[in-house]
């Protein structure tokens, strides 16, 4: 984490550009300038900034907006009540798709319906997220005014329904890419399963091929799947920046641009070390629930490689 | 297997159920909260420039200005939309012979959001803030004459000048008078104008609500939200779905064709002060060289250009001064498209072969298409050029500060500019002693008619100079629905006055 940290402040300091640019205009004098730059702390030596950048780290505190000067932590937090709910809920209905899906496909992958998936869904991952929600947006908002183009209510989530409303778009666009590559996973992890010694042992001892497959077949084909799941997840929270700026959505990934653009650094470091500190949560939040399904994993955390 | 393919099935179908089930149950929350018109109705404006803070002296951007002035602070006078100048907090003025001294009576009864009535005292506060040592703001320059502000009793203020200056109700129409009791202005305002702040969430919108106890007539319209976009095509799409009611400036051409046919929207042009053009170091050679400038002023086919970016919108310019400007000259004719004088000039100079240059272009629209065409241009006369694309910011430090640079793209927004060429330290470094002293004398003239003549001599001086090549001048347009109406058209300064705007019923 702290690697991170300090790979991302240098980062950001390479960027040609100077974070005072963004509170000064085109007529503003050289002390103004001077002024600007005394005000936001980059007339300083990069290691007098770094030194000031890791107190505020120890203490959590992850300072303020160069440019609005609100507090970078309340703005993340305004911001994931929107980005964390749009993830979950694409999420889940990823999950609702790509799994009867992918099971489908695998199950019946010498029908024409079997194979029309997979060739969808390898479609599906290559077509970029942009170009998925300017498709909805021109069907369901421009022609067809089904759904807004984009937005949120200001009343924010005090009102679900609207809020949903508002975020069916953006959410179904989140969904389809994700459950694209999701299918792939599920439909593999299948015929696995399906091609596995103990399912064949379950039917020899007389059991059918659906109730094998439920009873058998879901918990051990379910443990590679979560595995992805957790990266897909991840992933997602970080791809919420292309779909946010489709959607004109105030969420964390705009905030990230924007913060780029100007050279916010507060606001940038801010958010990139939240959503690496979720990305880790994810990612151990996904073990857990391996080792749940699967006793096998237990009690051995550090011995398999 | 047929049992397990018929429990799929319905497994299948019960997923597609629920889903047809939220479906439904969404699309029957249609928002209903833009449909109403009337005098008591919201309208929403959708703009591509969210401000970063509220204080326009603390680097907010163009988008407060458009947001709050007029509508949520109010000057001492008020640039109305068609350039002119007129006393808004103050009822009567009078300016001393020698033209030193401005004595200003304030409004009565006026009073800020908070509830405090205005003062004297806050108008000197608000003007000793944008002159402030603290302040961001680009217009502190032009308020440099002031001498001294005195407050004889609550609704007189005088300003004494150390020199003249004719633009000074000009240039207050840019000082909002804000309450001096205020604390936090980055995210709360305490203005005197027609709206106060209702809510702002950034990255989203921000609104305003018809202030009851304001002085002045009432607005014709309950609420303002400013709708936010970072993209001129998700901005389009709102004002096709109706989530928007009028679109502030549309930044495509492309994007026109589809209100332009359609009798639900009204497409109204009106006209600009924002200045596409190429600057270039006239420090360093070779364009120190006025015979160089010239010879690529009459190289670039600007019309082509215009019509390439905009088709049929948009206006030609001949120098730095758009047709609003009182100073305005029609100069299109010096230096005209002709590209065998062009190299008769470059030869002169003493470049028969040309020479190599590298423009910084910004990053974003139109820069990058007018780089392009620039070099098709000028390899015609033998001149080629470099692109080096950058971002908004390094071009602040690259150019607007380190002046290290051959040529650059930029737009230039304001009304009234032109006196950047009087400013021998701008960065581009145009220096003619005669422009220079016309600025000046124009700033310390005794009649606005005076003023216009030495502003369209040095006008006139700089087209001669070809002291940058101007491409043209963008044009203005304002979409809106066509139930909506009485919206500024010309958006001088990027304002956006909004208590005019009506929606019927």
């Amino acid at each position: 984490m702290l690697i991170a940290a300090a790979v991302l402040f240098l980062l950001l300091r390479l960027l040609p550009g100077d974070p005072a640019n963004a509170l000064v205009s085109v007529g503003a004098d050289p002390e103004q300038i001077e002024a600007a730059r005394r005000q936001v702390g980059s007339d300083l030596p990069l290691a007098a900034q770094f030194v000031r950048y890791l107190g505020q780290l120890g203490s959590f505190d992850l300072g303020a907006s160069f440019v609005s000067g609100v507090p970078v932590l309340d703005e993340i937090g305004r911001r994931l009540t929107l980005t964390l709910p749009l993830t979950a809920l694409a999420f889940i209905c990823a999950i609702l798709l790509a799994v009867p899906l992918g099971i489908l496909a695998a199950v019946k992958r010498d029908r024409w319906y079997g194979n029309l998936i997979s060739v969808i869904s390898q479609l599906g991952v290559a077509i970029p997220v942009f170009w998925i929600g300017i498709l909805l947006v021109t069907a369901f908002a421009v022609k067809l005014r089904l759904f807004p183009s984009g937005g949120f209510p200001t009343s924010g989530w005090r009102d679900p329904l609207m809020a949903l409303h508002q975020l069916a778009l953006p959410i179904l666009t989140i969904a389809l890419v994700m459950s694209a590559s999701l299918i792939r996973y599920v439909r593999s992890a299948t015929l696995d399963v399906i091609g596995s010694d103990y399912l064949r042992t379950a039917r020899a001892l007389g059991a059918g091929y659906g109730e094998a497959l439920i009873r058998h077949g879901i918990r051990n084909g379910a443990v590679p799947v979560i595995s992805i799941l957790g990266i897909e997840l991840a992933s997602t929270l970080l791809g919420a920046v292309v779909v946010e700026r489709v959607f004109s959505l105030p969420g964390l990934g705009s905030m990230l641009l924007g913060g780029i653009e100007q050279r916010d650094y507060p606001s940038v470091q801010g958010v990139l070390f939240i959503s690496t500190l979720l990305v880790l949560l994810v990612g151990f939040a996904a073990d857990i629930v391996q080792r749940l399904i699967d006793p096998r994993l237990r009690g051995q955390s550090g011995g398999r490689s | 297997m047929t049992a397990l393919s018929a429990r799929a099935h319905r497994t299948h179908r019960s997923v597609l159920k629920a889903t047809t089930a939220a479906m439904l149950l969404l699309m029957g929350v249609a928002p209903a909260l833009s449909a109403e018109g009337g005098p008591d109705a919201t309208i929403s404006i959708g703009s591509l420039y969210e401000p970063q803070n509220l204080d326009n002296t603390a680097g907010a951007g163009q988008g407060i200005n458009e947001a709050f002035n007029g509508n949520v602070y109010e000057a001492l006078f008020r640039l109305n939309d068609d350039g002119s100048v007129s006393p808004s907090l103050v009822k009567d003025y009078t300016v001393s012979d020698d033209g030193l001294t401005y004595t200003f009576t304030l409004q009565p009864g006026v009073t800020f959001h908070s509830g405090d009535p205005l003062t004297s005292a806050d108008v000197k506060w608000s003007i000793e803030r944008v002159t402030s040592p603290d302040s961001k703001s680009s217009r502190k320059n032009s308020l440099k004459p002031i001498a001294s502000i005195e407050t004889p009793d609550d609704a007189t203020v005088v300003i004494k000048l150390s020199s003249r200056s004719i633009s000074l109700p000009y240039n207050l129409s840019y000082v909002w008078v804000i309450n001096d009791a205020a604390k936090d202005l980055q995210s709360t305002e305490d203005g005197t104008g027609p709206y106060a702040l209702d809510g702002w969430q950034r990255g989203s919108q921000l609104a305003v609500k018809r202030f009851d106890k304001y002085w002045g007539p009432k607005p014709e319209n309950g609420e303002v939200v400013f709708k936010y976009f970072t993209e001129a095509t998700a901005l389009n799409n709102a004002l096709l779905t109706g989530a928007v009611d009028v679109i502030t400036s549309v930044q495509s051409p492309d994007s026109l064709a589809q209100f332009k046919d359609n009798p639900d929207f009204t497409v109204a042009e009106g006209k600009s002060t924002t200045k596409l053009l190429l600057a270039y170091n006239d420090r360093v050679a070779p364009f120190d060289n006025v015979k160089v400038r010239k010879a690529l002023a009459r190289a670039v086919d600007d019309k082509k250009l215009l019509e390439a970016v905009w088709g049929e919108y948009g206006t030609l310019i001949g120098s730095f001064v758009p047709p609003t400007d009182p100073w305005y000259v029609d100069l299109t004719k010096v230096d005209a498209y002709d590209p065998e004088s062009a190299k008769a000039l470059l030869a002169e100079a003493g470049y028969p072969d040309g020479f190599t240059f590298t423009i910084d272009t910004p990053n974003y629209d139109p820069h990058p298409l007018a780089a392009q065409f620039l070099q098709g241009e000028l390899a015609k006369v033998g001149v080629k050029i470099v692109i080096n694309v950058i971002t908004a910011n390094e071009w602040y430090t690259k150019i607007y500060k380190a002046h290290d640079f051959q040529a650059t793209l930029q737009e230039h927004v304001n009304h009234r500019d032109i006196v950047f060429y009087g400013n021998p330290d701008f960065y581009w470094g145009y220096n003619n002693p005669k422009v220079v002293d016309l600025i000046k004398a124009s700033e310390e003239a005794k009649t606005v008619d005076e003023q216009t003549e030495k502003l369209k001599e040095a006008n006139i001086q700089i087209a001669e100079d070809a002291a940058s090549n101007w491409l043209y001048l963008y044009p203005q347009i304002v979409v809106s629905k066509t139930s909506v109406s009485g919206y500024p058209l010309n958006g001088l300064n990027s304002q956006f006055f909004a208590y005019g705007i009506k929606k019927a019923d």
